[in-house]
């Protein structure tokens, strides 16, 4: 047996945006094992639900993550507006479909540049990220903030879209799809791409599914989970078919997430074309008694946020699940015999939100 | 085919402009609906502190008796739950961002007209009824 040596990875690295250590212990050039640790930015949001009032905690569970902000609100206002049985009028559905559907969009297209910039592909992350300010224009022209959107209430939705903008808002997303489309070819069809991708960080679809893998990462190894399909928000109006690759490795994994902006463009169409007339948002009284696992699909995967009042204006329990932090112990079996430079590609298929992971 | 992927973006890319903007030197892009920072016209406030009771972070802190509004800029997330609760409609939502801030501690300190007085506040109550009409 040869001498085994460990390397740290992280907190801080170059391909990591956030702070994730991982221990790796290589025998040669191979990985033989992984010990994980997070904690590095852990702020105790779920604890401020005491001191704030549930309608003011929106704000506070937008901020959970700063990319997949938007349907944080969407699923902890979901979970609030089961408890106190709500029935939301169907334009701010829709509306919060459509919001989702460009934050996925966002999420994918910077992921999709700092996947480029972790290989070394520099002039494709900025192509990606290039991209990507069209639809934080949108979002900031609809929304008024680009990252957080924080147009989520209970009972509807903040902001109204006229029908000029929405029209405006499908041309912008035809022309796009055709740039996007060039995007997406060189992800996957370029020689020096597929040669970093392809057979690199295998997930069988038992390992996904017992270990508990969500989103993308699911997808990518064969298993069609898709929260979306449960039809929360609009999506049981909407006609699309979840993206799933059966092949398991990186390039899998990439595929899903670059088909995954087409299949979005085309749910935002169609809630555009569906949409119905009608107010955006209800009044609100009382407060919520019960408790209720709400779930959405995030562009990581599934996130749960367990929600639980006692009739008071203060909750008196939210907990939240991750994607991030169900995606962690797939990381490690994925890790596990590959080389030490493939190392920072494996870890960026998932797509780490640490900042989401530890609160 | 594989291997020109990226020419067309590339001669696109090379006689165009960039992408990018010289913020601050040039002004930052902005909607109608932009969220920038909260201005106050401190002749409308009436200190019912609705908006320092809704502030999801506690930056706006309003005295009574001194008729001061007050907001910490290094508190406030521009949610505009203020803007969205104030009765008077005194505090708006600029669309220009806050210029950044080097040191802690950069509050805002307005003094406001406070609540009205009764002889004033009776007036619009009559001059309400033409506007229903």
């Amino acid at each position: 047996m040869s001498k085994q040596i460990t390397v740290p990875f992280g907190p801080q690295h170059p391909v990591l945006p956030e702070p994730l250590h991982l221990d790796l212990v290589l025998e040669d050039e191979k990985v033989v094992d992984v010990i994980p640790t997070i904690g590095y930015v852990h702020r105790g949001l779920e604890k401020l639900v005491e001191k704030r009032e549930y309608t003011e905690y929106v704000f506070i569970a937008e901020r959970i993550c700063g990319i997949c902000s938007f349907i944080h609100s969407q699923t902890y206002v979901q979970g609030i507006e089961q408890i106190m049985g709500l029935e939301v009028p169907e334009r701010a559905q829709f509306l919060r479909t459509i919001w989702g559907e460009y934050s996925r969009l966002h999420s994918h297209l910077l992921w999709l540049g700092c996947f480029a910039d972790g290989m070394g592909f520099e002039s494709l992350f900025m192509n990606a990220w290039r991209l990507r300010e069209h639809i934080l224009d949108d979002l900031e022209s609809t929304t008024g903030g680009r990252v957080i959107q924080g147009v989520c209430k209970v009972g509807g939705v903040r902001k109204d879209i006229a029908p000029e903008k929405l029209d405006e808002m499908l041309k912008g997303l035809k022309g796009l799809e055709h740039e996007l489309q060039d995007l997406t070819n060189v992800f996957l069809h370029d020689s020096s791409v597929k040669h970093r991708l392809v057979n690199i960080g295998r997930l069988s679809r038992e390992d996904a599914y017992y270990l508990g893998a969500v989103g993308p990462t699911a997808r990518g190894s064969g298993l069609d989970i898709d929260i979306r399909k449960t039809g929360y928000g609009a999506f049981n109006k909407i006609n699309f078919r979840p993206v799933v690759e059966n092949d398991g490795d990186c390039y899998a994994r990439c595929a899903v997430r670059a088909k995954e902006m087409f299949t979005s463009i085309d749910i935002i169409e169609q809630c555009i074309k569906k949409i119905p007339d009608g107010p955006v948002d209800m009044k609100v009284t009382g407060a919520p008694d019960g408790e209720y696992f709400s779930r959405a699909e995030q562009p990581r995967g599934e996130v749960i946020h367990y929600i639980k009042g006692n009739g008071r204006k203060n909750l008196v329990r939210h907990r939240v699940r991750t994607p991030t932090f169900t995606n962690i112990p797939p990381l490690v079996t994925l890790l596990k015999g590959c080389e030490l430079a493939d190392v920072p590609v494996i870890v960026l298929t998932i797509d780490p939100c640490i900042g989401c992971a530890e609160r | 085919m594989t291997f020109f992927q990226m020419t067309k973006t590339v001669i696109k890319s090379l006689f165009s402009r960039p992408a990018t903007l010289m913020y601050p030197a040039k002004p930052a892009k902005k909607t109608a609906n932009t969220r920038g920072h909260v201005s106050i016209n401190p002749a409308g406030c009436i200190t019912c502190r609705s908006c320092q009771r809704k502030c999801p972070t506690g930056a706006i802190c309003v005295e009574v008796k001194e008729k001061t509004w007050e907001i910490d800029n290094m508190r406030c997330v521009v949610c505009s739950a203020c803007v969205d609760v104030c009765p008077t409609k005194c505090l708006t939502m600029e669309t220009e961002y806050r210029k950044v801030l080097t040191a802690r501690g950069a509050k805002d300190k307005f003094t406001v007209a406070g609540p009205k007085k009764k002889e004033p506040a009776a007036a619009p109550a009559d001059g309400a009824k033409p506007v229903k009409e």
